[in-house]
């Protein structure tokens, strides 16, 4: 246990939006790793947020952490190697965040840009994460249509945790009040694109549905709108060397027609 | 030789209750301040024993005579015994006067002994069982002792045997009267019960006064300050010397809906737990009802631990509907009401620990203003077709309708709807806030979350101040109570008037006229929050009533009236029971051979339409009123009822 006292657990968490009425809030996903971070026994659990002052952050307090580290930056900066700045001092264990910000560009790029800055892994879509035995940790990491699988990772690595992961505990206001939203002053790094940016409302994403070729009754067409049919073809490359594999992708993404077709294969 | 003893005897006993007195008072000063005016409670107190507590004791005239009985007997006889026993005044009369008390305090005790003879399940047995034979052994032994100086008997009288006999009489009599009052026996009633009417929280309540907004709690959490009551010591003192005048009557506990259902609350019990945890110890010695479905004799607390670790369930504590209907029916007028959201406050302030939905509703009802989560901008698209001034617009008018969350609700929509034709039929200058409008906060405030509903009301009022208007006219008891009751703490006082005695007022200056209705037997459900919360019960019958109703009434109709189940969060929470509310008010209604049930409130209507088919029809008075509107254009002749 001496040796569990030790590991650290930081969670990156951003300020939200509600869907509906646009107000800040602690974001869902967010809230999702700082729970799965608190269900951790023997992790000392750590908040960090990069941005903007939010009093929604104390949301975040209010589930039962007694401080976040605020890296305060300016709208217009890129908030990356401020967190890579913040982690290399701190050192943690693990990294968790949510999977996509609710605000700003919510590219979902941040974990994946942080954990190439550190150098360290990233499992994307964790559910769970639970020690295993000789140092590893068991991550537990969701696909779609409900299946899981199981990954054996060692620390330290970034974790980005799914929206199916548990529900995040509710929000105690005593506590939120009462815990400190730490100032820490880091270098901010102008975004070159953060001018060029232009904000519209999300909008769901057409979502592709398998052709009925021969439905003849509505419950088939039915079952073909909303059955999403398990992936056919596809291929498995693993002994392949980097060109072949990047060959593999190049071309079934000109199948699909994400790039024209005029590129030289 | 039993003469000479008796002063001494008389003595020491007052001694030692005064030493019980003060320990007890000790055990109140263990609670948090309350700004209390002692002098003027004191003197209000004989008037509020004999005056209002009389009034809700007097609901069970039997034991109301009892009491009076028993109760006046004993306090003549004691006044006296210290005059002719203590200090020995040698007067015949004066100790014929004692005779006679003693005699009117024994008849009260031989019918409080009838009354435990086959005691109804809502009475505490275990040392209140011993009580009657107490108040007989008092009586009948200081009648005894006095014979001989009221001239009766000789003076010599009472000695040898029957000396010992009436000593142990003595001795009984007096444990039970004096030490019992200092000492947490039966008797501690009467001693925490004056001092507990002398400095009530809610002295409105007394001189027929109504007094059913929570308190504003302060929100300040510097230092470590908790938010709610976590602890027995988180009471303000005239709280938990209030839980000490509890005389385990059960009468809250018959009345208790939550109860009933077979969920784990009984407010006699959670009253009594809360005397165990302010003096210490478990509940072993109860010996009432329990919680439905939990054991008696688990429970254990003290004035410093935290009341949901050991005490008292989390679960009994959201069960609760805030009906106050407990509160209505106790004699002592303890404040069960308050004490429950006090403890909710800390659940849901310090431990985020709201169940079911609460969280979820909490939040919706920060991040949108409703509890569903709707798009606060899509506020009055129910009235899309209605073509409703908008304050904004308008910025003045007569009525201003408060919409409610019901607003989002189709159900409830139809209620708004009617109650719309009804006022422009009436043609009513009135006009709704529009998108301006939030949540009341009342769903927010019974589940505990005080800062929630003092963010909400904040905004309301600043809203509202902006407009000009001459009163708020709602179809929500709920919001009705909050805007009436809660908001003036707040800075926001306001006439409020509930829909049904708006419509009524609009009947009687002949501003609408109703057709007679035709059709089935009605009866009404009285929604908490309008009658007990607000004393309302007459409006909506006379509107019936104009509609040629005859109501066939409910056994537990008005002040009695029992919940629908909808109150406090209780649909959110959601504890389980062995049957819901809801179906028990239905039976009630169906007892009535009611077709149809007219309900003031659209929680109520949510409710009991909840209710499996087939069952009576559930209408809001708005709804009735809507289908008998006679379109004023039409000759006055229409009109059937006068
Ligand atoms: S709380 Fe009131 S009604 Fe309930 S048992 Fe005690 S005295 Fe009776
Ligand atoms: S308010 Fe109603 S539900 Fe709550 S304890 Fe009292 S009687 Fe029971």
């Amino acid at each position: 246990m001496s040796l569990d006292k030790s590991l650290k657990v930081r969670v990156l968490v951003s300020v939200g939006q509600h869907p509906k009425s646009g107000r800040e809030r602690r974001a869902d996903q967010d809230s999702r790793a700082l729970e799965l971070a608190l269900g951790m026994p023997g992790f000392s659990v750590g908040l960090l947020h990069a941005g903007s002052e939010s009093p929604a952050l104390r949301e975040y307090l209010g589930m039962g952490v007694k401080a976040i580290d605020v890296l305060k930056q300016p709208s217009s900066a890129d908030v990356v190697p401020a967190l890579v700045q913040a982690l290399r001092n701190d050192s943690p264990d693990l990294v968790l965040c949510g999977t996509r910000a609710e605000t700003g560009e919510a590219s979902g790029m941040t974990p994946y840009r942080v954990a190439n800055a550190l150098g360290w892994p990233l499992v994307p879509a964790v559910v769970s994460i639970s020690r295993g035995s000789d140092g590893t940790y068991e991550v537990l990491q969701a696909l779609p249509r409900g299946q899981r699988r199981l990954l054996k990772v060692r620390t330290p690595f970034v974790a980005t945790v799914d929206p199916a992961a548990a529900e995040a505990r509710q929000s105690a206001f005593g506590p939120a009040q009462r815990g400190q939203l730490q100032a820490v002053a880091v270098a901010s790094v102008a975004d070159p694109a953060a001018n060029d940016l232009e904000f519209s409302p999300a909008r769901k994403r057409p979502k592709r549905i398998a052709a009925a070729r021969k439905a003849t009754t509505a419950a088939e067409r039915f079952k073909a709108a909303t059955v999403k049919s398990a992936s056919k073809g596809g291929q498995v490359l693993v002994k392949e060397t980097a060109a072949e594999k990047a060959s593999a992708i190049l071309n079934l993404l000109v199948a699909e027609g994400v790039i024209a077709v005029d590129s030289p294969s | 030789m039993l003469n000479a003893a008796l002063p001494w005897l008389l003595a020491g006993f007052l001694i030692v209750l005064g030493a019980g007195a003060v320990r007890r008072i000790s055990l109140w000063r263990a609670g948090r301040p309350a700004p209390v005016d002692l002098i003027a409670g004191l003197m209000a107190m004989p008037r509020r024993y004999l005056v209002d507590l009389h009034h809700v004791v007097d609901r069970d005239k039997a034991m109301s005579n009892t009491h009076v009985a028993t109760a006046g007997g004993f306090v003549a006889s004691m006044a006296l015994i210290l005059l002719v026993h203590g200090f020995g005044v040698d007067n015949v009369w004066l100790a014929r006067a004692l005779l006679l008390t003693t005699v009117v305090m024994f008849a009260g005790a031989v019918l409080v002994f009838r009354r435990r003879l086959n005691p109804p399940s809502r009475l505490s047995k275990g040392p209140w069982m011993r009580l009657p034979k107490s108040l007989l052994v008092f009586a009948a032994t200081f009648f005894i002792v006095t014979l001989p100086a009221a001239g009766i008997l000789p003076d010599g009288f009472g000695s040898g045997i029957l000396a010992f006999v009436l000593l142990a009489g003595i001795v009984a009599g007096l444990g039970e009267m004096l030490l019992g009052m200092g000492w947490a026996g039966p008797m501690k009633h009467a001693f925490a019960g004056a001092l507990h009417l002398a400095f009530h929280r809610r002295p409105e309540r007394f001189g027929g006064g109504r007094s059913t907004g929570l308190k504003l709690l302060d929100l300040d959490t510097a230092g470590d300050k908790t938010l709610g009551v976590a602890k027995p010591a988180d009471f303000t003192w005239n709280q938990l010397l209030g839980f000490d005048a509890c005389v385990q009557c059960g009468r809250c506990e018959a009345m208790c809906p939550a109860f009933a259902a077979g969920q784990p609350l009984n407010p006699k019990k959670l009253i009594q737990d809360m005397v165990v945890g302010l003096a210490g110890g478990t509940d072993a010695n109860y010996a009432g009802s329990p919680y439905p479905g939990k054991e008696v004799g688990k429970a254990k607390g003290s004035a410093i631990e935290v009341i949901t670790e050991g005490l008292v369930s989390q679960e009994t504590l959201w069960a609760c509907t805030t009906c106050r209907a407990c509160v209505e029916e106790c004699p002592m007028m303890i404040e069960h009401v308050d004490a429950i959201v006090d403890m909710r406050r800390f659940l849901t302030l310090e431990k985020g620990t709201t169940p079911g939905k609460g969280s979820e509703t909490l939040q919706n009802l920060i991040a949108t203003d409703n509890p569903h989560g709707n798009d606060p901008a899509s506020r009055t698209y129910w009235a899309a077709d209605q073509n409703l001034p908008v304050m904004a617009d308008v910025k003045e008018a007569d009525v201003l309708f408060w919409v409610s969350d019901g607003a989002f609700d189709m159900r409830s929509q139809r209620i708004l709807r009617a109650f719309v034709k009804i006022m422009k039929t009436a043609k009513v200058n009135f006009a709704v806030l529009g998108d301006e409008e939030r949540d009341c906060g009342d769903l927010a405030r019974r589940l505990g979350d005080d800062a929630t509903f003092q963010s909400l009301a904040r905004r309301n009022i600043e809203v509202l101040k902006k407009y000009r208007f001459k009163r708020i006219v709602t179809t929500d008891p709920h919001a009705f109570h909050v805007l009436k009751n809660e908001y003036p703490d707040l800075g926001g006082s306001y006439e409020v008037l509930h829909h049904t005695r708006f419509i009524n007022e609009l009947v009687e200056q002949g501003r609408l006229q109703l057709n007679a209705r035709t059709g089935g037997t009605v009866t009404y459900h009285d929604p908490c929050y309008l009658g007990r919360y607000n004393g309302e019960y007459d409006a909506p019958r006379a509107v019936l009533n104009a509609m040629g109703i005859q109501l066939a009434e409910m056994e537990r109709s008005g002040f009695r009236s029992r919940c629908c189940g909808g109150g406090g969060g209780a649909p959110i929470t959601d504890i389980p029971g062995e049957r819901r509310i809801a179906d028990m008010r239905m039976d009630d209604i169906r007892a009535t051979g009611a077709e149809v049930v007219a309900v003031g409130c659209q929680q109520c209507t949510a409710m009991l339409e909840g209710v499996v088919e087939p069952r009576p029809e559930v209408q809001d008075i708005a709804e009735m009123v809507a289908a008998q509107l006679v379109d004023v254009a039409e000759p006055a002749t229409a009109r059937e009822v006068a």
